[in-house]
């Protein structure tokens, strides 16, 4: 079962996800032993495979090393829920076949701890703890090819 | 139908008669900008996934900046990739150490920006290329890598917003102000997604490189690009620069195209700003600044690391000691250049600074410069976050090339208007 791990806040940036000291290196298992390390440097040490990130508005937001997601996807977070995603980090997501849950509102009715299960085809997060069912927009048809595919570069072969 | 510049320049780069904002385009791209942290990534995933070619040997400029001169031995790892490939593909723009440069001012400083043009780059601040009506905007390694190998790329055309720089900037204002109070007044997220179209008298009076910093800020508030129309200053700074091919094609907004949001900034009316950590939309007038104490100075990076910057911080420091560890940027070899043959090395040498060789450094918290615990650093670039230039408990005030420079020379916060 994933847990989730609330941050209450808006503007989480690039440089808290993967700290710059840390872009000499763009292999994945390593970006992600320090993944949030400036906003939460537990977090590496607590995480679970497929657990998930909550936060506010403007999710990613600063630079476009793409290091902020494989820091996510190497540390093996199942998903990241924000009200609002910053553009270059929500593009660096789909194209590494990672669904941006986009869901207003999200650090409100969900909280530290909660239990989640993700229905991406349903567009929904059962939220086993408060037992209750919260529904989210769909990523656009074209993205949702992608992440299909698993990647832009995937799915530029398959075309 | 009425289009922005933005739109036109869309319309053009996916073969369409029209676009309008919402619309998913397919787009040739003109232009890549590759740097050695994301673009060593991307020239991977074209090995790994068996689609290793470059679409065009012309339309691409390479140049190591991040790191450079190698920091560590990691990176010196990824100049080697970079290198290795750019050679064994034979791009025809590679720019490799004593060469290269900041991105953002080594590409337009070299001519490789056209107006009309469609161009990406492997960092957020590509934006900046737009004060030369084009549009321009961020990429990651994936993006970066399709760009190289097809040339295209998938844009969602963006709404456009409308500031008006009315008036003329006061003595001791400059660009970087104007654009911190546009930051100021819409957040770090206030342009998500969109274009910013920047017009008006104040912006005629402006130098390319000081439009350059208006434009480079895009990100900052969250805009997909920034841009300024084309005019006579324009036309001037691409006369004899331009690499490769010389024709370009100018699209002016439509009298009735649409915005989203319109406002007006009044230069007459604006002091030099500070934007205090940790969000550069967090800017407050100097007047209101309680002369925070610092620990150093970063004058250089692509905001803010141009030869006129450097004109602008020697003039404050003429003469003058500075108080705290003050770190002098120029950010491509042509600028460093000028800035030794006009002297400018020297006063900063007699005032005590540190004049460094052409790198993003510090300014990323990489190397050359990095903040201690609980240091506060007064700088001209473009970003504060938590942990930015450094520990995460330093701090990042950012500001234009004159008042970083007084306070340099006050050891805290300053106005630099008293030493103009």
């Amino acid at each position: 079962m994933a847990k989730t791990y609330v941050y209450k806040r808006d503007h989480v940036n690039t440089d808290e996800i993967i700290p710059a000291r840390y872009l000499n290196t763009d292999d994945a298992a390593e970006l992600a032993t320090h993944c949030l390390e400036d906003l939460d440097p537990e977090f590496v040490n607590k995480v679970q495979p497929g657990d998930v990130i909550v936060a506010g508005d403007d999710f990613g937001c600063g630079s476009s090393r793409e290091h902020a997601v494989w820091a996510i996807q190497g540390a093996k977070v199942g998903a990241v829920v924000a009200h609002s995603f910053a553009r270059i980090f929500y593009r660096n997501c789909i194209n590494n076949g990672f669904y941006p849950i986009e869901l207003p509102g999200a650090v409100d009715k969900i909280h530290d701890g909660d239990e989640v299960e993700v229905d991406y085809k349903l567009g929904v997060i059962h939220n086993k703890t408060q037992n209750k069912d919260i529904p989210f927009k769909a990523l656009p048809d074209f993205a949702l090819e992608i992440i299909n595919h698993g990647g832009l570069l995937e799915h530029i072969k398959k075309q | 139908m009425p289009m922005t510049i933005t739109e036109q320049i869309f319309a053009r780069a996916a073969g369409k008669q029209a676009v309008e904002p919402g619309d998913l385009v397919n787009a040739k791209i003109d232009m890549i900008m590759c740097h050695d942290v994301t673009t060593p990534p991307a020239i991977s995933m074209l090995k790994q996934h068996g689609i290793d070619r470059v679409f065009d040997l012309e339309k691409l400029a390479v140049t190591p900046d991040h790191f450079q001169p190698a920091k560590d031995i990691k990176s010196a790892e990824l100049h080697k990739r970079l290198d290795t490939w750019a050679k064994e593909k034979g791009i025809r723009h590679y720019y490799p150490i004593g060469k290269a440069g900041v991105c953002h001012a080594l590409l337009p400083e070299q001519g490789h920006i056209r107006p009309g043009e469609v161009i990406v780059g492997g960092d957020s601040h590509t934006c900046t290329y737009g004060a030369f009506a084009a549009f321009s905007t961020g990429i990651g390694s994936t993006d970066l890598a399709a760009a190289i190998a097809t040339g295209q790329l998938w844009f969602r055309v963006p709404e456009s917003m409308k500031f008006t720089l009315s008036g003329h900037l006061p003595h001791g204002v400059y660009s970087k102000d104007v654009v911190l109070e546009v930051i100021r007044r819409i957040g770090t997220d206030g342009a998500l997604y969109k274009a910013i179209e920047y017009v008006g008298p104040a912006l005629k009076e402006m130098s390319m490189e000081a439009r350059m910093t208006i434009t480079n800020m895009a990100i900052e508030a969250g805009g997909k690009n920034a841009i300024i129309g084309f005019d006579e200053t324009t036309k001037q700074y691409l006369e004899g620069r331009l690499k490769g091919k010389q024709d370009y094609t100018v699209f002016e907004s439509d009298p009735e195209a649409k915005y989203c949001f319109e406002d007006t900034i009044d230069c007459d009316k604006l002091e030099p700003l500070v934007a205090y950590p940790h969000l550069p939309s967090n800017g407050k007038p100097i007047s209101e600044c309680a002369g925070e104490v610092m620990d150093q100075c970063y004058i250089g990076s692509c905001t803010n690391g141009r030869i006129e910057d450097f004109r602008i911080a020697a003039s404050v420091m003429k003469g003058k000691q500075v108080k705290i560890r003050t770190l002098i940027v120029p950010t491509t070899p042509t600028v460093w250049r000028q800035a030794n043959d006009e002297g400018l090395l020297n006063i900063f040498y007699d005032a005590g600074c540190v004049i460094s060789a052409p790198t993003c450094g510090a300014c990323l918290g990489g190397f050359m410069g990095v903040l201690g615990a609980e240091e506060k650093c007064v700088s001209t670039t473009n970003r504060n976050f938590v942990g930015r230039m450094g520990h995460p408990t330093s701090e990042v005030y950012l500001c234009n090339p004159a008042t970083a420079a007084a306070s340099a020379v006050e050891g805290k916060l300053a106005d630099p208007r008293k030493y103009m």
